[in-house]
């Protein structure tokens, strides 16, 4: 029976996987350097991973089968027209090294909220708040850097503004017990309005000052000569490599440190961790306070290492984007981390394509928005969320 | 469900949820009037200002002469900037009693403009109020459209209904970017390097009952705003699909049991409640609509998603609006630009304040031994809270 051996081989799960594989390959085909100008065989590998997803559906492949059937029908498209686009501007665009380097830039913020979101989360918060601690991170990070003239400082001051943000979220969440998606929103367009105002008042029509330092990028000298890794990672910014540190460190210290595990219990069965003897409302304070600082660094990130402005309300929705990362993460940082460089690439991409049709690429600028829709629509029965997420603690 | 599930507590508890109202209002304006001073302004008379500015003095019997006149105009600006504002508030409040949280009302109201400036600006032949009602039915189908996806997303594969609707605004926000920006469908062409809209045909205008229609005089769309406001209380309160909605709000379980298909009753309540979105975008008036979202989520909110205080609460946040508006403000008192913002600030701080419920706020326990209990009755803001996302 061929059928009950490939079964053995390959798992639903795997099967799925491979489709999934089958659908990107499909596209990569058409794409430098490859570039294969007829979408015949891209075709005939974008129907092998359709085949996968179906199979791998009727063996309860789950929602990734669904994911393999999305990438089989996106990979089709995209050797279709790209297949047909001038090899010259797709030469252009499709620079891998320079898309996953501008991916990083991107993903970057996402993360530093994500890893906020993971840590508020896994303590039974709701984070819903994180759009707006972003928001005041970018503004006090700038702010305090044109204050101190130092990066450095700018980035504690950002850190203390996120925590102070946070904090109203925590209060109304743990002390006063209110609905936490509500409080979430309204601290959102609280800092909407206190950054809008504040950046109005200090810098009018002006905008922020050109000449500020800003965090600086790392230069890995031993990558130089590393081609596509040196062209990809040789000068990132220090944050990307602090956020990347910071993801291990989270998921060391959620799954391997005792305090994680009490933090994890909290989220998961309050009254059980409370009759053990740990603080409830206490470590959901510590939690919500420290996503407060970790989505301001991203904030900071983003006025001070990345586009060396601020504008009211430039996070634009990056806040949800993370959170939706957690969720597609199932609450792990490794997860957030694929989510966010998945949204990262979106962006990366939707930057570069208005080359080949400069009013029909505003439509592009969609794309990191509908990749999210797609990632909580489509993946986000994968995970249990912490018990006890959005339920206010009532024990004394 | 409130009267259901409180019939049982005082006069005193029903007269407190009022109260927690107002305090919210004191609270946000005292919190704006500390922000004000801090920043080196003089908070009574910026209050003042924003108050003429609104037009709300018309309702005085002191003011006169020209300053009667200003008023008026400014009032007609309020009516027009509550109309909206009603039907964005239902557009909360309606999935509010459903347990859903629909944010997505920006996303919602820039279909049903972009539907109405497209019927609008096409379809000239067409008799005015055949159009009208063509333009406002097609705004209404687009918003329901966009919000019935989001509440099908959350029944079939339990998408949270949150970030779908603000992830749909943005898409959205692009979409209008695209349809208006320069070289896009719907741009005028006879302004060929600017992104406006093309021109709405006169006779889709709706007719002015009060001012000059060339100063925008306040239409009657805000008497449509508020038919619809009553259909909808009634509609709630006294027939069968009203009732399906409380009952999914208070308990999907208990309504699952009781035989109400409570994934169908979502997808329509989240579609009704994208039509008054939609239908909002169809009358707008130069509210932002990066605002809109935000802007029922306070007025239903305000309104303890009470349909019939919805109307004062939208008349409430109208005049906010167009107080601080750079056309109404005296910019010798306050800079317009500011205002904006301390606008949003009211906003969140009187969200904040509600979701606190401060009469819930437990007094320390020798005060509350000393007090009626039934002054600590909750009243409930929203009413199935979900668990998880």
């Amino acid at each position: 029976m061929a059928e009950s051996r490939l079964r053995h081989l390959l798992t639903a799960g795997a099967e799925a996987w491979l489709g999934v594989a089958a659908g990107l390959l499909a596209w990569y085909l058409t794409l430098p350097p490859i570039l294969l100008r007829t979408p015949l065989p891209s075709l005939v590998l974008a129907a092998v991973g359709a085949a996968l997803a179906w199979h791998s559906r009727r063996r309860g492949g789950g929602t990734v089968a669904i994911g393999a059937l999305a990438s089989a029908v996106v990979g089709a498209a995209g050797a279709i027209a790209s297949s047909a686009a001038p090899v010259h501007q797709l030469e252009t665009v499709v620079v891998w090294s320079a898309l996953l380097a501008a991916s990083l830039r991107f993903a970057t913020p996402v993360l530093f909220a994500a890893l906020g979101g993971i840590l508020s989360e896994r303590s039974g918060v709701i984070a819903l708040g994180l759009e707006g601690m972003i928001l005041v991170g970018s503004f006090f990070g700038i702010f305090g850097t044109d204050l101190t003239g130092s990066w450095v400082a700018g980035l504690g001051i950002a850190v203390l503004a996120g925590i102070a943000l946070a904090s109203i979220h925590a209060v109304w969440a743990i002390a006063l017990r209110g609905d936490q998606v509500i409080s979430g929103i309204a601290i959102n367009l609280l800092a909407l309005g206190v950054t809008g105002y504040l950046f109005i008042q200090r810098y009018g029509g002006h905008g922020t000052p050109t000449d500020l330092p800003g965090i600086p990028a790392l230069h890995l000298s031993f990558l130089e000569g590393a081609g596509f890794l040196g062209e990809a990672l040789g000068h990132s910014n220090l944050m990307t490599w602090v956020v990347a540190a910071l993801a291990i460190v989270l998921s060391f210290f959620l799954f391997r440190t005792p305090q994680g595990v009490h933090l994890r219990a909290v989220g998961d069965h309050p009254d059980a961790a409370a009759s053990a003897g740990l603080r409830v409302r206490a470590t959901r304070y510590l939690a919500v306070l420290g996503s407060g600082a970790l989505a301001a660094l991203g904030g900071a990130y983003l006025s001070i290492g990345f586009v060396h402005s601020f504008s009211p309300n430039m996070t634009a929705g990056r806040g949800y984007i993370a959170l939706a990362a957690v969720i597609f993460g199932g609450w792990r940082s490794g997860g957030a981390a694929t989510a966010a460089l998945l949204f990262g690439f979106g962006s990366a991409v939707a930057q570069r394509l208005p080359i080949f049709s400069p009013t029909v690429a505003v439509l592009l600028q969609a794309i990191p928005y509908v990749l999210t829709l797609i990632a909580v629509a489509g993946m986000v029965r994968s995970a249990r969320p912490p018990a006890a997420l959005g339920k206010a603690y009532t024990g004394t | 469900m409130g009267a259901a599930v409180t019939g049982a507590t005082s006069f005193l508890a029903g007269r407190s949820r009022l109260l927690s109202q107002l305090l919210s209002v004191f609270a946000a304006l005292a919190v704006t009037a500390m922000i004000i001073a801090v920043t080196g302004h003089d908070p009574l008379s910026t209050f003042q200002a924003i108050f003429e500015g609104s037009g709300l003095n018309w309702l005085l019997p002191w003011t006169s002469g020209a300053g009667r006149e200003t008023a008026a105009l400014n009032l007609q600006q309020t009516l027009l900037i509550a109309t909206p504002l009603i039907l964005l508030g239902l557009t909360v409040a309606l999935p509010f009693r459903a347990g859903l949280f629909n944010v997505g009302g920006e996303g919602q109201y820039l279909f049903g403009t972009f539907a109405a400036v497209w019927i609008g600006s096409s379809f000239g032949g067409l008799p005015g109020w055949i159009h009208v009602v063509v333009v406002i039915v097609a705004a209404a189908v687009a918003g329901g459209a966009l919000a019935g996806f989001a509440g099908l997303l959350k029944v079939l594969v339990g998408a949270n209904e949150v970030i779908t609707t603000i992830m749909l605004d943005y898409i959205a926000v692009w979409i209008g970017v695209f349809l208006f920006g320069v070289g896009g469908p719907l741009q005028d062409p006879a302004h060929i390097s600017e992104p406006l809209s093309r021109p709405v045909v006169e006779s889709v205008h709706l007719p002015v009952f009060w001012g000059n229609p060339l100063l925008q005089g306040a239409h009657i769309g805000i008497f449509i705003a508020i038919a619809i406001l009553v259909v909808t209380g009634i509609v709630l309160a006294r027939a069968s699909i009203g009732f399906e909605i409380r009952a999914v709000g208070a308990n999907p379980e208990a309504a699952r049991y009781g035989g109400i298909n409570v994934g169908s009753t979502l997808v329509k309540v989240m579609v009704v409640s994208g039509l008054f979105a939609g239908i909002a975008g169809s009358v707008a008036s130069d509210i932002p609509a990066s605002e809109v979202g935000f802007l029922g989520i306070a007025v239903a909110l305000l309104a303890r998603n009470r349909i019939g205080w919805i109307l004062v609460s939208s008349i409430l946040f109208a005049a906010l609006l167009s107080g601080t508006s750079e056309r109404n403000l005296d910019p010798s008192v306050f800079p317009p630009g500011l205002a904006g913002y301390l606008a949003v600030i009211f906003q969140a701080i009187i969200i904040l304040a509600i979701a606190a419920n401060l009469l819930r706020l437990r007094p320390p326990r020798w005060l509350r031994n000393r007090l009626p209990a039934t002054l600590f009755s909750r009243g409930v803001a929203r009413p199935a809270p979900e668990a998880g996302q």
